[in-house]
């Protein structure tokens, strides 16, 4: 009876430190959810705030300003027959003088002369060596504006400031004004951004010569890194023997995954330049090195697909009489498909945003034409951005921010095209 | 399927390794190597070569004035840079290494001027400062304050202490690294010239010329002078951002921002154009490139190239380098130097 008493005695007790305890801990755990909570809102603000400074600071590179010019292609300032080479600074000089007649001391007309970009030179030559019949004619043609014309109509340059703490004289304001008025002015999408090679001039710079750069260095990163590093990982996985070979060889691709992107440069420089005495700047060049680089992580994004196979598979190929090889390839590597793929698009979007290794390497460099194969000198998308924001003409800073608007929206299709894959095929078991 | 797949992988490889050993064989761009200070403007000159002729654009790779000698001078043929910058002359033992490798005509031509400029935000007044000034306020070891010729760690916190003329501001400079040719040419012209100034530290000169050069030479580190890394951008930022901060930066950077920052006088003198053309501004250095005279035959554009740079129209008094701010040289040294170019007349490194 007394033992009753006391277990029930006991039994009371213990539920009531269990429901004592109970608030604090539904509390404990409601922090922590709140914590994750919070730790997932202040990573979405970062990347919203960068997301957000690098468009807003970028937008603007989109449209440049244009001033519509009525040139007339004097025969008499063309000179010469040959119209290549022709006086096509004189033209535009003339159709500006044209417009403002007040225009008369060297010093004014020079400040006048520079509210044009110096590509209007070579867009009028473009036109008129397209259309060889307009030698004599008068056309209205719209002509890049310079880029602290383009800075003070996108509002970057302040109007009101004192004229020495501007780049644009009062005088040139003026000019700038009444062409304004004369609705002569205008922002258009700014195409060049997106079809030409670099420039030191900001209106004239645009990225797709560091496009085709990366694009071609990432070829030769795809062709040699895939095959490779499916290759070895389906022998590391499926057939070679465990021993102490296959485990320094395991230790040294983890480890390489680790060593930091300047080292494989320093290693281009030394093998690929200096033993092979292949070209510098080239993107052959830079896509072995990016291959080194991302060769580690297929390897082991591989390694992993193929280990998910499950083993029955492998022991239901064989069962029927299948080799191993074909157990392999007809069996394994299809499943492991999706994960291989899934592994080799992260390490390609990898290597796209690469530059210290290429720094080694020359493709750090100021490069005009447009690559037009493996062998030609080239730059990539994030050396472009290193080389803009390094520059000291204000027009670069939004240039440098739309560049990298361009760069993220690579990466972001790729790794959604990993995702994509990885819904479609996936199998799970 | 597979099989052909993996065939077809292989071919690729061999294909590309295959085509690389042809690529060596000839060039049909310029190649150009050097000082990141001369980049900005050799950049200018090669676009209007590749839009004004028939000739590609020449590859230009900004390395350093230091690490530009180091590739140049590494031996002739095509897979060797053509012409290397520098924002300084070329030392006698970068010759000597260049003549070892078997690169043994050189043609120098100086370009034009740059200034090193000491600004600050122009929201507050412009600050005179002397040479002397600014190698009591960034060095790492300067002479006692008490008079007695020997030398203590920097103790100086504000411009005050260093000069009673100066404003009480906190001394903090944001500069550039080591590595960098700008702060090369600034312990140069600003602190070596302002440490002459004591006795003591000039006697030294001949004395001990390793002690010397370390005590102009070395920059303190306890803070107030700050390695804000190659981007003079960047420090353009910093100093709109916090009016109390100075930044040693090159001309062209005050150039393009005058509404945000100001150069600081040296000596009474401000960093203008027209002050660094006369030379009355002190803090200025040459700008130099150098070419490999057996390239120019081979490689397609070298003359042009030269006559393109060499042209009034380029680095002229008006000419388009100018406007990207570097300060063109005197008339007599343009002649001199474009009929350098004309006559390819070599450099022997006993001049340097």
């Amino acid at each position: 009876m007394s033992d009753n008493l006391t277990s029930s005695i006991d039994r009371h007790s213990n539920t009531d430190i269990v429901q004592k305890g109970l608030s604090k801990r539904y509390n404990a755990e409601r922090r922590f959810k709140f914590y994750g909570i919070a730790a997932i809102c202040a990573s979405l603000m970062f990347l919203g705030v960068l997301f957000i400074s690098i468009a807003s600071n970028g937008y603007g590179a989109l449209f440049q300003t244009h001033i519509l010019l009525s040139v007339s292609f004097d025969s008499d300032i063309l000179g010469g027959e040959d119209l290549k080479r022709a006086n096509y600074q004189g033209v535009i000089k003339n159709s500006l003088l044209k417009m403002f007649p007040e225009v008369k001391s060297r010093r004014e007309k020079k400040s006048l002369y520079s509210l044009v970009s110096s590509g209007a030179a070579f867009k009028i030559r473009n036109i008129l060596i397209e259309n060889p019949d307009f030698v004599g004619q008068t056309m209205d043609v719209w002509v890049p504006a310079d880029d602290d014309t383009d800075m003070l109509i996108k509002g970057y340059m302040k109007r009101d400031v004192p004229e020495s703490e501007r780049r644009l004289n009062n005088r040139q304001i003026e000019w700038i004004e009444s062409l304004e008025k004369e609705g002569r002015v205008e922002k258009k999408f700014n195409l060049a951004f997106f079809t030409a090679g670099d420039s030191r001039e900001p209106e004239l710079a645009g990225i797709w010569g560091a496009t085709c750069g990366s694009f071609f260095t990432m070829i030769i990163t795809l062709f040699l890194s895939f095959p490779i590093g499916v290759a070895s990982a389906l022998y590391l996985e499926e057939f070679a023997p465990k021993n102490r070979w296959t485990d320094i060889i395991e230790v040294n691709i983890n480890n390489l995954a680790a060593v930091p992107s300047i080292v494989f440069g320093l290693l281009g420089l030394a093998v690929f330049l200096n033993f092979f005495g292949m070209p510098r700047s080239a993107p052959l060049v830079g896509g072995l090195v990016l291959t080194l680089m991302t060769l580690p992580t297929i390897i082991i994004a591989s390694r992993a697909a193929l280990k998910s196979v499950p083993p029955s598979i492998r022991e239901a190929a064989l069962g029927v009489g299948a080799s191993k090889m074909q157990t392999v390839i007809h069996h394994v590597l299809p499943l492991a498909m999706p994960g291989m793929l899934t592994g080799t698009i992260i390490g390609m979007a990898q290597a796209l945003g690469e530059t210290a290794p290429l720094l080694m390497i020359g493709m750090v460099a100021f490069i005009v034409d447009i690559p037009g194969g493996i062998t030609d000198p080239s730059t990539v998308l994030p050396v472009q951005i290193f080389l803009w924001a390094d520059s000291p003409e204000r027009g670069f800073l939004e240039r440098t921010s739309a560049a990298i608007m361009v760069l993220l929206t690579f990466l972001v299709l790729m790794n959604a095209l990993a995702v994509m894959l990885r819904k479609k095929f996936e199998k799970r078991w | 399927m597979k099989k052909r797949l993996i065939c077809a992988a292989m071919v690729v490889t061999a294909l590309t390794f295959g085509g690389s050993a042809m690529a060596d064989s000839a060039r049909d761009y310029i190649s150009i190597v050097g000082s990141s200070t001369v980049y900005p403007f050799a950049t200018v000159v090669a676009e209007q070569l590749g839009k004004t002729t028939d000739y590609k654009t020449p590859k230009i790779e900004s390395t350093g004035s230091g690490g530009g000698f180091k590739l140049f001078c590494a031996g002739v043929g095509v897979q060797h840079p053509d012409i290397t910058n520098a924002s300084r002359r070329m030392k006698s033992s970068e010759c000597k290494m260049c003549g070892e490798n078997g690169v043994k005509d050189i043609v120098e031509v100086k370009v034009g001027y740059d200034g090193i400029v000491i600004g600050n935000s122009n929201k507050v007044e412009p600050m005179k400062l002397t040479r002397r000034d600014l190698f009591l306020a960034l060095a790492k070891q300067v002479p006692n304050p008490d008079g007695s010729d020997s030398l203590v760690d920097n103790p100086y916190k504000t411009w005050k202490d260093v000069n009673p003329q100066l404003p009480a501001i906190k001394i903090e400079v944001l500069g550039p690294p080591p590595t960098s040719g700008t702060r090369d040419a600034f312990v140069e012209l600003a602190m070596e010239a302002g440490a002459k100034n004591f006795g003591f530290i000039k006697d030294m000169k001949k004395a001990d010329k390793k002690k010397y050069k370390a005590v102009c030479h070395t920059i303190r580190e306890d803070g107030a002078y700050i390695e804000a890394g190659e981007n003079d951008n960047l420090i353009v930022q910093k100093l709109d951002a916090n009016p109390d901060a100075f930044g040693i930066f090159g001309f062209s950077f005050l150039d393009q921002n005058t509404d945000k920052i100001q150069g600081s006088f040296v000596d009474g003198v401000q960093p203008t154009f027209e002050g660094i053309a006369d030379g009355s501004y002190p803090v200025s250095r040459p700008l130099f490139f150098y070419v490999k005279k057996a390239h120019a035959d081979v490689i397609p554009g070298m003359k042009a190239y030269l006559q393109e740079f060499s042209s009034e129209k380029a680095w002229g008094e008006d000419g388009y380098l100018s406007e990207k701010g570097m300060i063109p040289m005197p008339t007599d040294e343009r002649a001199k130097f474009s009929g350098d170019i004309k006559a390819m007349k070599t450099l022997s490194c006993d001049d340097l």
